[in-house]
């Protein structure tokens, strides 16, 4: 078995190591294809699905974890593959706020998505958590993209602070019976927030700044004493 | 919350069972987390954290497993659930009344528990009794046929519990059900029980591999792989015996679905033997069942018979005396999450994770239960090939048509004068399966059949001449799938029949990934409206087609990928349903 494939996409052949996700392959032809819950740094778990691409297949294929094969021939931008991303976008639109997510705005612009397309639509929320001096959650802005579950997890920190709550529409990320993350195996080394695409997660010291609230009281509000582990 | 979470639970109660769980892994966590809630009726924070410490699962993570599945609780709720079905079959015959009936009697609205602690109730998907709906659980007690005058027998666990109800011919894999004592071994030899395997042993793993190959098998849990090739290629990944795993697939929560319960509850050693020949063909160690959690009596009957099956040397080291054959079978019980009947999400389960489905490829012949590589089958795609080793290809072969070949269970329900099991060889119509049903009620005429299950598809009574065969199906544009064959006279209100379907998806898609997480809840939203809340506005079908295109196309799973299907159907048939 050869350690290479060829394929084509949008009509270009391309030649990439076995393994190689489609979204590696176009990128490597200067050709963009769009992503949310997708992070270099993280384990692709597939999720937002704005990735998805034609390869061949009875569905379309989430490029961020399919890999490239002998012969496929994959169209990144045809009118089924912007007819989904426009309608996962204009769905999305209607579950959450996304007013500090600009990447996702971008993509709503770009694909002509409807923000206001589900008018009635049931949005999921949640109340803000304000439980520790290093940084908030407020899920409002959440699109559930695991990121932070992944970081606090396996991904880097192994601190298993986080998971879910509920399942499928409801789904939010949460903690141990709701504990504040003061009561948690939080060890607030931030990389959660670091890597927050959509401002849900967010350093307390910002939240305030943005609230106008005097840096000199920002000081005194964000310097409690961590909680000292058993 | 506070209050209860925190009043004193008594932990020494859980202490016997703890001292058995002790060193075990994670994927002792849904069997520890079901057996303490058993003691406490829910599971308390100090009981998660001590399930948590004994297992060396993260707190978050056990909550989070928890939070996922529908039978477990983290609120107070009682040891017992009176459960009743509100899906689509049960609706069809007065699961309304029958509902209303219970909540007068108990004071309750769905979701609440008495203010005594003693019962707490729920509306809940489709239970698999569907040939005698409407149907309930009370506790673990199984009830069927229920009707509003029937409700004080049935909260009094007195109302007679269902049997399964089966016809057709021949009956080459259902032939043993209610003629023997399921729980009696003894009584298993006497019809005709392990001559399949014993029979097959005489040949090599390879030369059965080309048996079920040319008995043209396809699976039964609705993605129609040939069992032969599943087989054979588990049998040729990489590892050895004891790193190997046969799963029977029995979490059957298809709506609409109530084929597998015959053979789990009226036939249990038929599964281990017919898992016992997969085992000796793809060369593997370990077997496991894993049984939907609102199956109590299949789960039951499953464990007893396991433990009889060890006693009589038919599972375990160098079984039916042969040197080196080892196999052995767990049963693991669900705990309500339809989307754990995916291959990939059963995985999960088992190893005490939440049932999120994984990204195929690898697939689960090389990167199966704990990675390892797995045959996973449905309950009646082993029963079938156990069948081909007892009669012979030959004698399989001449029933069916020659692409679908053999028999096939169908599910008969809704408005129909004899709902149950057909046992039918591949062929027969639609009408034909419906007149042995003895049609709809006299003076009605059909309005629709929902075929394959809430991932299937309607048609209309125009299409009632197309055979149920696989090439029949591709033909008319519906899935085969669970074999359901589900009829709505005239008297159904297709418009809420949509709702409930979208309610149910809804209510199981996993949230994984973003499609069918958001397509679900918005599907349900309009169709809600549309069947009682305002009814049809203009561009429904426009936003119900751009949903249902998009889940079908993106989503990760074939739970998002079949959401909108049966809807889509209707959607074309009828337009002016939502417009
Ligand atoms: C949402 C969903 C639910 C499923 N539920 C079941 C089930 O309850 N029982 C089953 O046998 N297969 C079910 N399947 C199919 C399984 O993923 C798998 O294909 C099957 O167990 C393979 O066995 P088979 O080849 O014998 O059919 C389901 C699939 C999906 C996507
Ligand atoms: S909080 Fe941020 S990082 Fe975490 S899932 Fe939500 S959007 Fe993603
Ligand atoms: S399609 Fe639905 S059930 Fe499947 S992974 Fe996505 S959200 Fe989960
Ligand atoms: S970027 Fe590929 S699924 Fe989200
Ligand atoms: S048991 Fe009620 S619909 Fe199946």
């Amino acid at each position: 078995m050869s350690d290479t494939v060829t394929l084509t996409i949008n009509g270009r052949s391309i030649t990439v190591p076995r393994q190689t996700t489609i979204l590696d392959a176009a990128r490597q032809l200067g050709i963009d294809i769009p992503v949310i819950c997708y992070h270099p740094h993280l384990t692709a778990n597939g999720l937002c699905r704005v990735c998805s691409v034609e390869a061949g297949g009875r569905t379309q294929a989430a490029a961020c974890v399919t890999a490239c094969a002998e012969g496929m021939v994959v169209q990144t931008d045809s009118e089924p593959v912007r007819y989904g991303r426009r309608t996962i976008l204009e769905m999305l639109a209607a579950t959450v706020n996304l007013a500090e997510a600009p990447e996702i705005l971008a993509l709503i612009a770009e694909y002509g998505a409807d923000a206001a397309r589900f008018p009635d639509a049931v949005q999921r929320e949640s109340p803000i958590h304000d439980d520790n001096p290093f940084y908030l959650r407020d899920y409002n802005q959440c699109i559930n993209c695991w990121r932070c579950v992944q970081v606090c997890a396996n991904d880097a920190q192994f601190a298993f602070a986080l998971n879910f709550d509920h399942r499928g529409y409801f789904t939010t990320i949460g903690t141990f019976m709701g504990d504040g993350l003061m009561d948690t195996t939080c060890v607030f080394c931030g990389q959660c927030v670091g890597v927050c695409p959509t401002g849900a997660l967010k350093p307390k010291r910002q939240a305030l700044l943005e609230q106008g609230v005097d840096p000199d009281d920002i000081f005194y509000q964000t310097r409690q004493k961590r909680k000292r582990k058993p | 919350m506070e209050a209860t979470s925190t009043h004193a639970i008594d932990l020494t109660l859980l202490e016997s069972v703890l001292v058995r769980y002790y060193g075990r892994s994670r994927s002792a966590l849904l069997p520890l987390l079901h057996e303490a809630q058993a003691i406490y009726g829910w599971l308390p924070r100090e009981v998660q954290e001590a399930v948590s410490r004994t297992l060396r699962v993260p707190l978050a993570d056990v909550h989070g497993v928890v939070e996922f599945y529908a039978m477990f609780y983290n609120e107070p709720t009682a040891r017992r659930v009176v459960r009743v079905c509100e899906d689509i079959a049960c609706t069809l015959r007065g699961a309304d009344a029958v509902a209303q009936a219970i909540e007068a009697e108990l004071g309750l609205q769905p979701g609440e528990t008495s203010a005594d602690g003693r019962v707490t109730y729920e509306r809940v998907p489709c239970l698999g009794m569907c040939e005698h709906a409407p149907n309930g659980l009370n506790g673990t007690r199984l009830a069927g046929d229920l009707t509003a005058t029937a409700v004080p027998d049935f909260l009094a666990g007195v109302h007679p519990e269902p049997e399964p109800k089966i016809y057709g011919t021949p009956l080459l894999k259902l032939g043993r059900i209610g003629k023997m004592d399921p729980l009696s071994f003894k009584d298993y030899l006497a019809h005709d029980g392990y001559v399949g395997l014993r029979r097959v042993m005489q040949y090599t793993p390879e030369q059965i591999i080309q048996i079920m190959e040319s008995s043209a098998i396809l699976g039964r849990g609705g993605a129609m792989f040939p069992i032969g090739l599943k087989w054979k290629f588990t049998r040729g990944a990489p590892g050895t015996p004891a790193e190997k795993h046969i799963v029977a697939n029995a979490d059957e929560s298809e709506p609409g679905t109530f084929k597998d319960r015959a053979i789990l509850e009226g036939d249990p050693y038929s599964l281990i033997e017919a898992m016992s020949m997969a085992a000796y063909v793809v060369g593997a160690e370990n077997g496991w069942i894993f049984v939907r959690g609102e199956y109590p009596r299949a789960y039951e009957r499953l464990c007893h018979a396991v433990q009889r099956a060890q006693e009589e040397g038919y599972l375990g080291r160098n079984m039916l005396g042969r040197q080196g054959f080892h196999f052995n079978i767990e049963v693991r019980l669900g705990a309500g999450a339809y989307i754990c009947g995916e291959e990939t999400a059963l995985f999960e389960a088992i190893e005490g994770k939440r049932g999120f489905p994984r990204i195929k490829p690898p697939f689960p012949t090389t990167n199966g239960l704990f990675q390892q590589p797995t045959a996973i089958n449905n309950v009646e795609t082993l029963v079938a090939a156990l069948t081909v080793a007892r009669i012979g290809v030959d004698e399989w072969l001449r029933f069916g048509t020659d692409e679908s070949a053999g028999t096939k269970w169908f599910c008969l329900s809704g408005h129909i004068q004899r709902p149950g099991l057909y046992e039918l060889p591949f062929g027969v119509s639609i009408r034909e399966l419906i007149q042995m049903g003895g049609g709809v009620r006299p003076g009605k005429h059909i309005q629709a059949v929902l075929i394959g299950g809430a991932a299937g598809a309607f048609i209309g009574p125009e299409q009632l001449d197309a055979p149920l065969t696989y090439e029949g199906a591709r033909q008319h544009g519906f899935p085969i799938g669970s074999g359901v064959v589900m009829v709505l006279d005239e008297t159904a209100d297709m418009r809420r029949i949509l709702y409930k379907l979208s309610h149910f998806f809804a209510h199981e898609s996993c949230g994984k990934c973003f499609p069918c997480q958001i397509g679900t809840q918005r599907q349900m939203e309009i169709l809600q409206r549309i069947s009682h809340d305002g009814g049809p506005r203009p561009g429904d079908r426009a936003a119900l087609m751009d949903i249902g295109f998009t889940m079908t196309q993106t989503s990760l799973c074939g739970l998002g990928q079949t959401a909108a299907s049966a809807i889509m159907s209707a959607i074309q048939l009828w337009p002016e349903l939502v417009g």
